[in-house]
């Protein structure tokens, strides 16, 4: 059982239009010093702290140390890697110095790389490794204005013969000598920030193109913190996990708005690896994902539980549909029976909270989902399980948060209510509109795109299509290009569909097509390969690769049924007639998916035209040309065939719903 | 603050390029068959020395001989040390061969499967610990102590071959690749002047290949332990190794740099066969 959320609300720092995150660190400095833990790492197999003031000490070094390099106000530094606590000290270094950071995503590669450094005119880029360093290496010659490379850890890059190559460690050393030759001239710098100075640059994710770099000012990203620890009782006692890139505005609201306000410790994980037994290990009361977070740990524990005996299966299925029962009679405000809240009590004890457990999800008051919808069955099924989660609804360029549930006020369809000092207006176009202190400064070097954001009133143009409905809940349809118009004239969100489907623990991702006026409605499905794969072990059917298993016709029967169910939950004029089992995953690399992989449409609509037609008039099959691009760049292409599936006439085995958990046909 | 290692891995105090182990005329025979048949060769510091043959050709009985498991009738292996000692490792017993500094992986893993990956590796350092009875029995005090300043070493060790995520598994259970890299990480904290690696990819998947190949690298790079492979693969041995010995038969029947042994014809007839025209 979640308990009913009761902490001591604790105050943030006072904060007024002079307030900047650098002033903020040397508030908490003075006031903890090294008594309290700022941020700590797990490395080497244990948590390594950081007090207030070693962390202040460090940013000042390296804030020198940036000076040292000439960095200047309103410069723009790049930082490329995990989340570390360099990463962390570079930011703040750079807001020191009225200068601001761009992160860029570890996984990126290539043509991305360029752009944001060369949008951003970057002298100086922060990367983590050996493997961030020589992609910039790697991509020197069109690089041109890039002057210095700070790397951290040091592995493999001893030997490195690079002129503009230097240490994090070396660069504070110089740092320290420089700020000893210059006394009192940082805090001078520091005194002079405003908060509406810009603090980060967060790129937007670009499912309609490319990434445009969003100015954040500490004003923005500090009301933001604001709106959303009055919400809710964030504090400083806090756990939290930073396992998400910096580079993403979700990260930096909570780590870095939400942090240097309230004070809590921040923790960054061992390896990528080992992000789930480490945030077990932590037990954080605090946890922000996308939702592919959350539906990776729906999946997981379907398999898990589906491997289990009998006894444990049938507990689980009884327990959850009682943790079900109980959210939903809680969140509607309804009285609880105290059969029912015996029921829970055992129910939680037996078979939720070893569940949230394994998740890691123990101790947890508050989780919110943000950054792309989230399926309202998934959503259910946390707060089956006992697990406190909230959507967030935001964009970019309003600091991520503008609206968001209420701890007594969760609907599973909505996003919420808005955030205090939000603004929310719904055009006569349907597109949401939303106004605040927490609006952005604007694209970095793009005015053109800026006006088309921001109207002269101050009204964020989001692009997404939404209404309020009679709580005056936010819902959000999808966004206002993408939604669909039946043929009786009803307006329909795709991205209902795709999560719809979505929660099926095969599918990994779906997109629909349609066509404006028509009731026909196929698909594109990739399957999520561990529970998949653990389906076919468990049926003895071999496979090699993703493509071999995505072939097999047992699959592609096991995939119709989840899109049978699927469809059963949608209305009869919305429900998938056909679709195609790809024979890949969604690639970032190939510019299917953004790194915080959302479906980029546009490219997957290039790309996949010949499907996409196939599908449309009703082929039973398509063969298409697929290049495989290697790691050293040479190029194969292959012929596939892909059989498409229609669901007309299609009847699952059983004759009906499949339990979710049956992997006991 | 630097993220750089505290602890060096190699053992050995010998520059780089010096002459680490002179293997002179071994001669070893079981009853009639002679295994290894007058092979010679030297195996300089900081090197990765690879051992090629076809099967039987006595790759693995040299290894042995190395590290004091057999013993052979003819001919010695010099040792020589950064003090300038030199020891015949024929004339030694396997643990004093280990105390040498000489750490070895095997064809079949052979590590404690009930134990978990950590436990493993704290292994490796028992050459580097000394209980007294009574202390280890207490625990508390020197032997924790101990224990806490070795584990430093093996969290580099769990670091530099990224074994992070199965810390506290049991070995048992883990994949193959896996196994091969605790094996490797097992050695690799002897902290050895010299590492015997036998077949360290084989069983492998090209990927698992190339994962180890980049450990091996690595290993030899950063530390600078001198590495002797036994492998089979071709490619992976023409890539990473500095210099390589083919075995044909119990003789030594080419040593030299890999471009050199790659266009030998002897060594093309004996054993890269055809294939290797390709």
């Amino acid at each position: 059982m979640t308990p009913a959320v009761k902490k001591t609300r604790t105050e943030p720092l006072p904060v007024d239009e002079t307030t900047t995150f650098p002033k903020l660190l040397a508030e908490l400095d003075r006031r903890y010093g090294d008594s309290r833990i700022a941020v700590q790492e797990k490395r080497y197999g244990i948590w390594q702290p950081f007090g207030w003031h070693q962390l202040h000490t460090r940013v000042r070094d390296f804030a020198h140390g940036l000076a040292s390099l000439g960095i200047h106000p309103g410069e723009v530094v790049a930082v490329l890697g995990d989340n570390r606590p360099e990463w962390l000290i570079s930011e703040l270094a750079a807001q020191s110095l009225g200068a601001c950071t761009v992160g860029i995503y570890p996984t990126s590669v290539g043509e991305e790389i360029v752009h944001v450094l060369t949008d951003g005119q970057v002298r100086v880029v922060v990367a983590e490794d050996q493997e961030q360093v020589d992609k910039i290496i790697e991509l020197k010659d069109r690089l041109p204005g890039i002057e210095h490379v700070i790397y951290y850890d040091v592995r493999g890059l001893e030997m490195y013969d690079v002129p503009y190559l230097a240490e994090f460690t070396a660069v504070e050393a110089a740092g320290r000598e420089w700020g000893e030759a210059h006394p009192g001239w940082l805090d001078e710098q520091i005194a002079t920030g405003r908060a509406a100075d810009v603090a980060v640059i967060c790129t937007t994710s670009g499912t309609t193109g490319r990434p445009k770099l969003a100015m954040l000012s500490h004003a923005n990203l500090l009301e933001m913190g604001r709106s959303m620890t009055e919400l809710d009782p964030i504090g400083l006692e806090d756990r939290y996990l930073s396992f998400l890139p910096l580079a993403w505005i979700g990260e930096q609201m909570i780590a870095v708005a939400c942090g240097l306000q309230m004070g809590f410790t921040l923790s960054f994980a061992e390896e990528a690896a080992t992000q789930r037994a480490d945030l077990r290990e932590l037990g954080p009361n605090l946890m922000f994902s996308p939702p592919r977070i959350w539906e990776d740990m729906l999946s997981s524990i379907m398999v898990r539980v589906g491997e289990a005996g009998w006894a444990k299966r049938k507990t689980f299925a009884w327990g959850q549909a009682v943790g079900d029962r109980y959210a939903e009679k809680k969140l509607k405000g309804e009285k609880i029976g105290l059969g029912l809240r015996l029921q829970h009590r055992l129910a939680d004890w037996m078979a939720l909270r070893p569940v949230r457990d394994q998740l890691g999800l123990t101790r947890i008051d508050r989780g919110y989902t943000g950054g792309a919808p989230l399926g309202p069955d998934v959503f259910r099924f946390f707060h089956s399980i006992g697990v406190n989660l909230k959507q967030i609804y935001g964009q970019t360029e309003i600091c991520g948060i503008a609206v968001m549930h209420t701890d007594d006020d969760i609907k599973f369809a909505t996003v919420g209510k808005p955030c205090p000092g939000t603004d929310i207006r719904i055009a006569d176009n349907g597109e949401i509109l939303l106004r605040s202190k927490a609006v952005f400064h604007g694209y970095y070097g793009n005015e053109a795109a800026t006006a088309e954001t921001v109207d002269s009133e101050g009204w964020l143009h989001t692009g997404d299509a939404g209404y309020l409905d009679e709580h005056d809940h936010l819902v959000v349809i999808d966004r206002a290009k993408d939604v669909m118009e039946m043929p009786d004239g009803t307006r329909f969100s795709p991205a209902f569909i795709e999560n719809k489907l979505k929660f099926s623990p095969y599918v990994e991702e779906a997109v629909v097509f349609w066509q404006d006026g028509s009731p026909d409605i196929t698909a594109i499905l990739t399957a999520e390969p561990s529970t998949v794969g653990a389906w076919a072990e468990h049926r003895r059917l071999g496979y090699t690769t993703y493509t071999d298993l995505v072939g097999k016709p047992e699959v592609r029967e096991l995939l119709a049924e989840e899109v049978c169910r699927a469809n059963e939950d949608l209305p009869e004029s919305v429900r998938v007639r056909r679709f195609v089992l790809l024979h890949k995953q969604f690639d970032p690399d190939d510019d299917e998916i953004t790194r915080t992989r959302k479906v980029r449409r546009r490219v997957i609509n290039d790309r996949y035209a010949a499907i996409i037609d196939a599908l449309v008039v009703g082929a039973p099959e398509v063969e298409i040309k697929s290049v495989v691009t290697y790691q050293d760049g040479s190029n194969v292409t292959r012929d596939t065939t892909l059989q498409i599936v229609s669901m007309d006439g299609f009847t699952p085995k059983e004759g009906g719903r499949r339990s979710l958990f049956g992997s006991d046909a | 603050m630097s993220r750089a290692y505290r602890h060096n891995l190699n053992g050995s105090t010998l520059q780089a390029g010096a002459l680490q182990m002179e293997i002179k005329d071994i001669t070893l025979r079981f009853g009639g068959v002679r295994a290894l048949d007058g092979v010679a060769f030297n195996v300089a510091q900081g090197d990765i020395h690879a051992i090629i043959g076809p099967n039987g050709a006595g790759k693995t009985s040299l290894l042995n001989c190395i590290s004091g498991l057999y013993r052979p009738q003819v001919g010695e292996i010099l040792f020589h040390r950064g003090d300038g000692g030199v020891r015949n490792l024929v004339r030694t017993k396997p643990g004093a061969i280990a105390r040498l500094g000489i750490a070895r992986t095997f064809q079949n893993i052979e590590l404690f499967r009930h134990m978990t990956v950590l436990e493993n590796l704290m292994l490796g350092r028992h050459v580097h610990m000394h209980h007294r009875l009574a202390a280890s029995f207490l625990y508390y005090g020197p032997a924790q102590r101990q224990e806490i300043r070795e584990r430093e070493l093996v969290e580099e060790v769990i670091d530099l071959l990224e074994i992070q995520s199965v810390r506290n598994r049991q070995v048992g259970a883990l994949a193959y690749g896996f196994q091969k890299r605790v094996e490797l990480g097992r050695a690799l904290c002897m902290q050895p002047a010299l590492l015997l690696l036998d077949e360290p990819m084989a069983g492998m998947n090209a990927e698992e290949k190339e994962d180890m190949a980049r450990f091996v690298l690595d290993v030899n790079d950063l530390a600078g332990v001198t590495t002797v492979l036994i492998e089979h693969d071709m490619g992976v041995i023409m890539d990473i190794s500095d210099r390589v010995s083919v075995l044909d038969f119990g003789r030594c029947i080419a040593d030299g740099n890999p471009a050199e042994v790659g266009s030998d014809q002897t060594v093309r007839d004996a054993y890269l066969g055809q294939e290797a025209h390709a």
